[in-house]
């Protein structure tokens, strides 16, 4: 592609697209990936990460990566998405929900190169793919350890933004904690960031300095578990988005974790690049495929806890239990799941509500 | 020892040696930076200064240094009178926001409404919605004396609060599916900023700030206001002997510089960044500080200082990007090339003499 | 004695410790600001002693170590600061939005490998009897030494700037330089002085936050504390008695918009988020309102240079 000709060979190509060009094998894959944050940050960026140093080691000398780090949302992602397709990737990972529309916009100019969207729902080109994964599963096992683990029963959750991904794992952990034990009340404060050690930090002081004895969180850092180590064992939490295991953290505060395991899809998509059978998708992989994973469960949780929550780990991998399983209401007690019925994915994605029994309002 | 002398004209030599001079002293603390990373610092140096501008992929390049350089000229000439006047607007950036959030609301309260009006009217609620967020330190430093630094420096935090709530709130997009976010202005022409002259990156944001360059230019050299700036800020005593109200300036400056910022908001989220988001705010505000100063706070010297920085920026995460380079590694250099442009810039005002004994 | 489900003396307690970075930056920097300087690059310094002071304490194995380590790294760092805006006469504003650039890049090159360490606890200084003691105990004896010494310096430093020649020296180099040029002050050496010193406490701030407030090492960890401080200054009117007023101001609405989110407070959650920012503003125009001067140092923000 040079020069001047750009747009019409995009136009030529969405032609050539269209007719299921996919179908070939490549020896030599490019793989590239585009950062919303730096690599340290020990959390969300670090496991992308993690993932594309995966897809290095399975294939070798038969890939090569190239990385973006600190990308801002809008017209540096779709410079950066540009220079990246310019430049030879064959597949590039955009690893953040702000990406949505400049992977779609750039997808259009390179109709031969593969655009894989984070979190995303819009696949308006056929080399847009769209991945994400299945948290909520991960929230449920937590939900139910903190719902037996908790003396006081009061629970908290350190939010970052009112959007679907987060008000999903909400209800998921209040669900199941609510059923390990129904006197559970949840606590939620909204930080308004996804990256403030020092306001995680005190958000979780607030919650402990308020009788919350269990601690999960859905921004970035480990200060919320710092927090709690200051209370030598009375206040327990979780890791988010990376293992956490830090030594001194264990047994006591982190007694499990969430881990985002990107690795199986990166390795899997380059792969299927590599072989021929690449193909759109609109991947949503959970526990099963070892998308998310729950990260070894200490011996602070009594042995039956523990092997309570592994049970429904491994229910939820065999495909026999959902989370999200009926009778559910919502807040305002209206009814949404009927005796039996599982959510559909259309209304995970777009939550919008509290399910019943949790105080406070969502913020608008 | 060496010691400085300051000189009796500034030397018109220096004036523009200085950038130059500057530009290869950080190519050479640079490169030595980059080769302790293992890199080599001829590859490097060439991917971050030539590649954007001359490379294979220059054609694409060229046209997004006038992107990524039209707003950071646009607010930066705002602020420049500012501080030329002695007035410190820090929070450049909520104005940018608050721009960005009215101009885009008004053209999403009317979607999908087509009209050639739509476009010109949302310019206008950009500027406004920036100037009545400037508009807030200048009246009460005006009335209650209170300082202009800290107002609007907190009023960005503020704005950026108001910000999530509008992508997760009231400009949601309605059918995003729940998702934060704004509708996409590329779905919606009528209200879009699209690009005049794409091989150029053209779009009517960097139509604005090239014009308001020349009218700033007009303004601080023809103009009685300009004058009035120039004397409040090197002579605050004379110019109040001159009949200049403090006052006055104060709200002309913040609200000059507010406007502008916010139509580099409005610019650039109805064009290249296409929608509110949480993150839509991406420190141009901050960045246009230091574009004023480099281009010491003239009109055309920071359109010059504009490109520099939008070259650093994209050809930095070339270098990032094709060589593996860690972002912070360009942070640094960044960091060292204004260093040196600041430090060299000594020489237009002072030359260093040999002085012999102590003083 | 509780208020709507919150403690108001653990209340108390948790803003002292929450506001230490931002009251040892802020001090530090009203020092800088009073001989004049305007250096905006206090972000930078604190997150370069955040990295200094974590690596130190991990490797010594003591935080006292630590704290001098970021002390050391920030004034390090300032010393760039100091010898472009002293030596070299280069724009101060300029220049210290420069420095927070740099040094946000350095400390994130730096700090690699040091993500996901847990550095040795910053403890309590006083014995559990006292802590322990209703009331009183957690407001005056439960904290750890840096509380004090944050406390003590807001003494010194008022003492120092108000009663000491050293106090008159710097006030008199911030506001006319000329005047204390002419009774043969060395403007430029005592300015880089202040500079180095508001490096170090800045960089101490940085280190609380790294070592005691969070613990642990990642990438912009001061995440903005930076700005703050600078705002507190302004705020204070450059006295060290304000400053600490205006952290543990906006030290307490922070803290107190959090506890009220648990709590269920009625209060919409983004009006809560905004307070500190807003009633800060509020607090500043009531305190200024009919006052004329606002009490900055008559020289700040100007270069210095001695033509003879």
């Amino acid at each position: 592609m040079k020069r001047r000709n750009l747009l019409a060979t995009a136009a030529m190509g969405l032609l050539l697209a269209s007719g299921g060009a996919f179908a070939q094998g490549m020896d030599k894959v490019k793989a590239c990936f585009v950062y919303v944050g730096p690599i340290g940050d020990g959390g969300w960026t670090f496991q992308h990460h993690q993932g594309a140093l995966a897809v290095q080691e399975a294939y070798g000398d038969k890939v090569e990566i190239q990385w973006q780090e600190n990308v801002p949302e809008g017209a540096d992602a779709e410079r950066v998405l540009t220079q990246m397709a310019l430049g030879g990737c064959n597949i590039i990972f955009t690893t953040s929900f702000g990406y949505m529309d400049a992977t779609n916009a750039i997808a259009a100019k390179f109709p031969d190169v593969k655009f894989e969207h984070a979190t995303g729902y819009k696949r308006e080109h056929p080399n847009v793919s769209t991945y994400n994964a299945r948290f909520y599963e991960g929230r449920a096992v937590q939900g139910h350890i903190a719902g037996k683990m908790t003396k006081t029963n009061k629970i908290g959750y350190i939010a970052s933004f009112p959007i679907p991904e987060v008000i999903m794992g909400i209800n998921s952990y209040y669900l199941h904690a609510k059923k390990a034990n129904p006197n559970v009340e949840l606590s939620i404060v909204w930080a308004f960031t996804w990256f403030d050690p020092a306001k995680e930090a005190d958000a979780a002081k607030a919650l402990i300095d308020q009788g919350v004895d269990v601690i999960a969180s859905h921004t970035d850092s480990t200060a919320p578990l710092a927090e709690a180590a200051k209370t030598n064992g009375a206040v327990i939490g979780f890791g988010q988005a990376s293992d956490m295991a830090i030594p001194e953290y264990m047994p006591t505060p982190r007694v499990s974790s969430i881990i985002d395991n990107w690795a199986p899809y990166y390795v899997k998509r380059v792969g299927e690049l590599m072989d021929g059978t690449y193909a759109q998708v609109d991947s949503w992989a959970g526990i099963k495929e070892g998308e998310v994973e729950i990260g070894m469960i200490t011996d602070a949780v009594p042995e039956e806890v523990k092997a309570e929550a592994e049970a429904m780990r491994d229910a939820i991998a065999a495909g026999t239990y959902h989370p999200f399983t009926g009778p559910i209401n919502k807040q305002d007690g209206s009814p949404w799941l009927a005796e039996g019925a599982t959510a559909p994915d259309g209304d995970l994605l777009g939550m919008n509500f509290y399910v019943e029994g949790i105080v406070g309002d969502i913020p608008q | 020892m060496l010691r400085l002398e300051k000189r009796p004209t500034p030397s018109k030599f220096w004036l523009y040696a200085t950038p130059p001079v500057a530009v290869i002293l950080t190519m050479i603390a640079g490169g030595i930076l980059f080769a302790a990373m293992g890199k080599n610092p001829f590859e490097v140096i060439r991917t971050i200064f030539w590649d954007p501008l001359f490379g294979e992929f220059a054609f694409y390049l060229r046209g997004q240094l006038l992107v990524k350089a039209g707003p950071l000229i646009l607010i930066a000439i705002g602020l420049a009178l500012g501080f030329r006047a002695g007035i410190w607007n820090i929070g450049a950036e909520g104005q940018y926001i608050m721009g960005a959030i009215v101009g885009a609301g008004v053209g999403l309260a009317v979607f999908p409404t087509e009209s050639r009006w739509i476009f010109p009217v949302m310019v206008i609620a950009g500027a406004f919605g920036g100037w009545v967020w400037a508009m807030i330190p200048a009246i009460l430093k005006t009335r209650f004396n209170t300082n202009e630094i800290l107002v609007s420096l907190m009023l960005v935090y503020v704005a950026e609060t108001i910000l999530a709530k509008a992508s997760t709130g009231f400009l949601k997009n309605p059918e995003g599916m729940g998702f934060p976010g704004s509708r996409n202005f590329s779905s919606y022409p009528a209200a879009q900023n699209s690009f005049i002259y794409e091989p150029l990156g053209l779009h009517w944001g960097g139509v604005a700030a090239l014009v308001t360059a020349v009218l700033a230019y007009i303004l601080l050299t023809r103009h009685q206001a300009g004058f009035q700036i120039r004397l409040a800020g090197q002579a605050p005593r004379a110019a109040r002997f001159h009949g200049v109200s403090p006052a006055r300036l104060v709200v002309l400056c913040m609200g000059i510089s507010g406007a502008l910022a916010g139509l580099a908001g409005m610019f650039e989220v109805t064009g290249p960044a296409g929608q509110i988001s949480i993150d839509f705010n991406t420190g141009y505000g901050f960045t246009a500080i230091i574009v004023a100063f480099l281009g010491r706070l003239n009109p055309l010297g920071i359109v010059l200082a504009g490109f520099l920085m939008a070259l650093t920026y994209v050809g930095g995460e070339m270098a990032s990007t094709n060589l593996g380079l860690p972002d912070a590694a360009i942070q640094v250099f960044q960091g060292m090339l204004l260093f040196f442009l600041l430090a060299v810039d000594v020489l237009t005002n002072y030359r260093f003499r040999l002085a012999v004994g102590a003083h | 004695m509780d208020f709507g489900g919150i403690n108001p003396v653990i209340l108390i307690a948790t803003l002292m410790a929450s506001a230490v970075p931002i009251l040892l930056a802020a001090l530090g920097e009203t020092v800088v600001e009073r001989a004049g300087v305007l250096n905006l690059g206090v972000e930078g310094m604190m997150v370069i002693g955040a990295l200094g002071g974590f690596i130190v304490a991990v490797q010594t194995g003591s935080p006292v170590l630590g704290f001098i380590g970021g002390a050391l790294a920030g004034a390090v760092l300032s010393l760039i600061f100091a010898a472009l805006t002293q030596v070299f006469l280069a724009n101060q504003v300029a220049t210290g939005l420069a420095l927070t650039l740099f040094g946000l890049g350095v400390s994130s090159l730096g700090g690699q490998g040091y993500n996901g360490i847990k550095p040795p606890p910053t403890e309590q200084l006083l014995p559990d009897a006292l802590a322990d003691l209703p009331v009183v105990g957690p407001i005056f004896f439960g904290h750890d030494w840096v509380v004090y010494f944050s406390i003590a310096m807001t003494a010194v430093l008022w003492w120092v700037l108000k009663a000491t020649r050293v106090g008159l020296i710097i006030r008199a180099v911030g506001e006319s330089h000329e005047a204390a040029h002419a009774l043969g002050y060395k403007v430029n050496r005592i300015r880089l002085m202040c500079i180095a010193f508001g490096g170090a406490m800045a960089g101490m701030g940085g280190a609380y936050v790294s070592l005691a407030r969070v613990p642990q090492w990642v990438d912009g960890i001061t995440a903005g504390a930076g700005w703050i401080a600078l705002a507190i200054v302004v705020f204070a009117s450059w006295r060290p008695w304000r400053v600490l007023i205006g952290a543990y101001l906006f030290g307490g609405i922070t803290v107190l918009q959090l506890n009220l989110q648990v709590a269920g407070s009625v209060i919409p959650v983004e009006y809560l988020s905004m307070a500190p920012y807003l009633i800060t503003i509020l607090v500043l125009v009531i305190m200024s309102a009919g006052r004329k001067a606002n009490g900055a140092p008559a020289a700040l923000g100007q270069n210095f240079h001695a033509s003879r």
